[in-house]
């Protein structure tokens, strides 16, 4: 690790990188970078199983791999189901300490996958899931998920018709099946994302990791906007950092910053269609959202 | 030893006996005693595996999917809507070459809700790439569970045995039970070449562009031929082993018969019955059991019935806006027989959801077979109501 530079922001990151360059990711994709980081984190003993989503482009056309763990592609839905064939696999042949980790998007989490990830926290399953949301389908070209916030544009929610659903609460329902752990993460805190994977990691059973994931095509942003995107989404109570232990136990990672939605939303095409009073309703929700989980954390401190 | 066992116990002991590591399933009638008894057997720790408590079959094909792609034995059973609900992971399981052994209890598809047998649910996976093997008792049943395996691990794809609902599933008989030890004799832990392994990390499934595809289907086709060497193989070693025999198709009586019937499943015993009583009376006539769908034994069906004049197949399914399925199949097997030795074959639907099928049946489909004049040569409904 290099010296600390006054003024400089320096993470205790990993040097060791296990994923490889040749993946066919999109620049600024929040997507593999949260891969990059997570594989520094679980290491080389782990295994992946990624269904249908970006990720099973990005990884890289057959005989290729770049992320140099073995890999397991899956069905769109099997995501959870699959990790778990493999995890019970790997124990009766012995080999319990290897991480299993079900790697999906939000498509083929909250949606389709679903009813398998359910299953497999209502069973405690001993996976480590983590869903990269990118708040829509991207991979067939930016459909709306249960995932896409509300007033979202997506081609399946056209700017004159954008979404008029709030985005699924994944890790509140989750952690109402009472597994040991569900967490928020995003890239732009790679030391709370660090920290997390390695207490999952060390944890058993049903582990949940929800890492937000900007995606520039997807979200008309910046490629060079990533970083300030996902962190906007904390600073301005979009997405909060949170952990629940064993569904109740609730804890916030991030005090809010107090900065207005419309910083968020302003570098991120999907939203600019929104007037000035469909913006004000976007803040209130969030306020509102953020007031509940304020009251969570209060009533099981 | 010799115990009194339902068809769905013969699966249960055929797993426990071929050792299966890792077991996923969900209870539909009437599989379901299958899984009961196997929940208890691993839960009894007579059997050591995991049980996955599934919440749907789709999910009960996956983990075996992700099971045996980690090197484990993998099993699962099904019948009719679970195993329609699996389609999307039954291609998978072929593509990817697993060999996992699932056994579907043969009942008709909804609606109306039945519980009852035909061959629809099964037929309709015909071209996933999975061996089918159609079971006639109950001993076949248990003895087919371990051959499964050790063909489809010599071959690096599915296999589905199917026993008929209630008719086997539920329906007692002395079965002998090899051994333990005579059991591992014939099949050997499970040492799968390409799985998952964190010291060689490989992507298992990813993407093929045009160059590979093609060459994945031949692979898997190649496999399926290969495949019919290998059932009689191992079929032979089984039979010096145990006593019994199986390959892939079954003639019976079939020397220089006028008229022979073609069946499947249980129809197989009741025609059985029906040829020596024909026989019996001087008539020539013979049965030609199908115990495999997939791979299709074309040469062994073109020899049993080259030169016959008539056929008749019994088809306990119908793919609507076609015909019965097996006379489809072996219809297509004869095509390149030479004219002068094809014989005339006649399409018999019977015993559609659950409908006995019983000698007066097939002396009917004999009777017919050999007076065509007033009937249909494609499509005959047997016992249809008016
Ligand atoms: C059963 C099934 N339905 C549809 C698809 C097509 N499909 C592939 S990826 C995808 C969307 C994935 O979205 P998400 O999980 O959010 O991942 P992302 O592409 O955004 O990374 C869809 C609809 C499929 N592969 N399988
Ligand atoms: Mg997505």
């Amino acid at each position: 690790m290099s010296d600390k530079v006054p003024g400089q922001i320096t993470y205790d990151i990993a040097e060791r990188e296990i994923m490889s360059s040749g993946h066919l990711a999109c620049p600024g994709c929040g997507a593999t970078l949260s891969m990059r980081l997570a594989l520094k984190v679980l290491g080389p003993r782990t295994v992946l199983c990624i269904p249908a989503c970006c990720w099973a482009v990005i990884d890289g056309p057959f005989p290729y791999s770049s992320v140099g763990v073995p890999l397991v592609h899956c069905a769109f839905e099997t995501a959870a189901i699959t990790a778990t064939g493999v995890r019970h696999a790997l124990d009766v042949r012995g080999q319990k300490d290897i991480t299993v980790v079900a790697w999906a998007g939000d498509g083929g989490t909250f949606d389709i996958g679903f009813g398998a990830l359910s299953a497999a926290a209502e069973r405690n399953e001993n996976i480590l899931y983590i869903c990269y949301d990118n708040e829509a389908y991207m991979n067939t070209g930016i459909q709306r998920s249960s995932a896409t916030p509300v007033g979202a544009w997506t081609t399946t929610t056209p700017a004159e018709h954008p979404k008029e659903e709030p985005k699924k609460n994944l890790v509140e329902i989750l952690g109402s099946h009472r597994i040991p752990y569900a967490a928020t993460a995003t890239v732009a805190y790679p030391d709370d994302l660090n920290r997390k994977l390695e207490k999952a990691k060390n944890m058993t059973g049903m582990r949940l990791l929800h890492i937000f994931s900007p995606c520039p095509p997807g979200h008309k942003s910046l490629e060079s906007d990533s970083i300030k995107i996902s962190r906007l989404a904390v600073e301005t109570k979009v997405f909060p950092l949170y952990e629940i232990e064993n569904g109740t136990k609730f804890t916030l990672n991030r005090e809010s910053a107090g900065v207005p939605v419309t910083e968020y939303t302003k570098l991120q095409g999907r939203f600019k269609h929104l007037t000035e009073a469909e913006l004000k309703q976007m803040q209130e929700r969030v306020d509102y959202e953020w007031d509940i989980l304020m009251k969570r954390i209060a009533v099981f401190a | 030893m010799e115990k009194v066992l339902t068809g769905n116990q013969s699966v249960s002991w055929g797993a426990m006996r071929a050792r299966a590591q890792v077991i996923a399933a969900y209870p539909i009638t009437p599989q379901t005693t299958i899984i009961e008894e196997l929940a208890s057997l691993v839960s009894d720790g007579k059997l050591d595996a995991r049980f996955i408590k599934v919440e749907s079959e789709h999910s009960a094909l996956a983990a075996c999917i992700g099971a045996e792609q980690a090197g484990a034995r993998s099993f699962t059973a099904t019948s009719a809507q679970g195993l329609a609900l699996m389609h999307e992971l039954i291609h998978w399981a072929s593509l990817a070459r697993l060999p996992i052994v699932m056994a579907d209890v043969n009942r008709a598809m909804a609606p109306g809700w039945t519980i009852w047998t035909d061959q629809n649910d099964s037929l309709s996976e015909r071209d996933t790439g999975w061996l089918q093997f159609y079971c006639e008792s109950n001993q076949e049943v248990l003895d087919t569970v371990l051959l499964a395996y050790k063909i489809g691990e010599r071959i690096k794809l599915p296999v589905m045995l199917i026993l008929d609902a209630f008719f086997l599933s539920h329906t007692a008989e002395a079965v002998n039970i090899p051994e333990p030890e005579e059991a591992d004799a014939f099949l050997p832990p499970y040492e799968g070449d390409l799985i998952v392994d964190v010291e060689n990390p490989r992507a298992f499934g990813g993407m093929a562009g045009v160059d590979y595809y093609q060459e994945f289907r031949y692979m898997q086709q190649e496999a399926m031929l290969e495949g019919l060497k290998v059932v009689e193989e191992v079929g032979k070693e089984f039979g010096e082993r145990f006593g019994r025999h199986y390959g892939l198709i079954e003639p019976y009586r079939c020397e220089d018969a006028e008229a022979i019937i073609v069946t499947s499943g249980t129809v197989t015993s009741t025609a059985r019955d029906v040829i020596d009583e024909w026989r019996d009376r001087g008539e020539s006539v013979g049965l030609l059991k199908m115990r495999t769908l997939r791979p299709f034994p074309i040469d062994l069906v073109r020899e049993t019935l080259r030169g016959v004049p008539k056929v008749g197949v019994i088809d306990r399914n119908i793919c609507p806006g076609f015909g019965g399925i097996w006379a489809q199949e072996i219809k297509a097997a004869m095509y390149d027989v030479d004219q002068a030795d094809r014989p005339d074959i006649y399409g018999f639907i019977a015993g559609l959801g659950g409908r006995d099928v019983t000698p007066i049946t097939v002396n009917e489909v004999l009777e017919k077979t050999l007076h065509p004049e007033k009937i249909e040569k494609h499509l005959n409904w047997i016992a249809l109501k008016a």
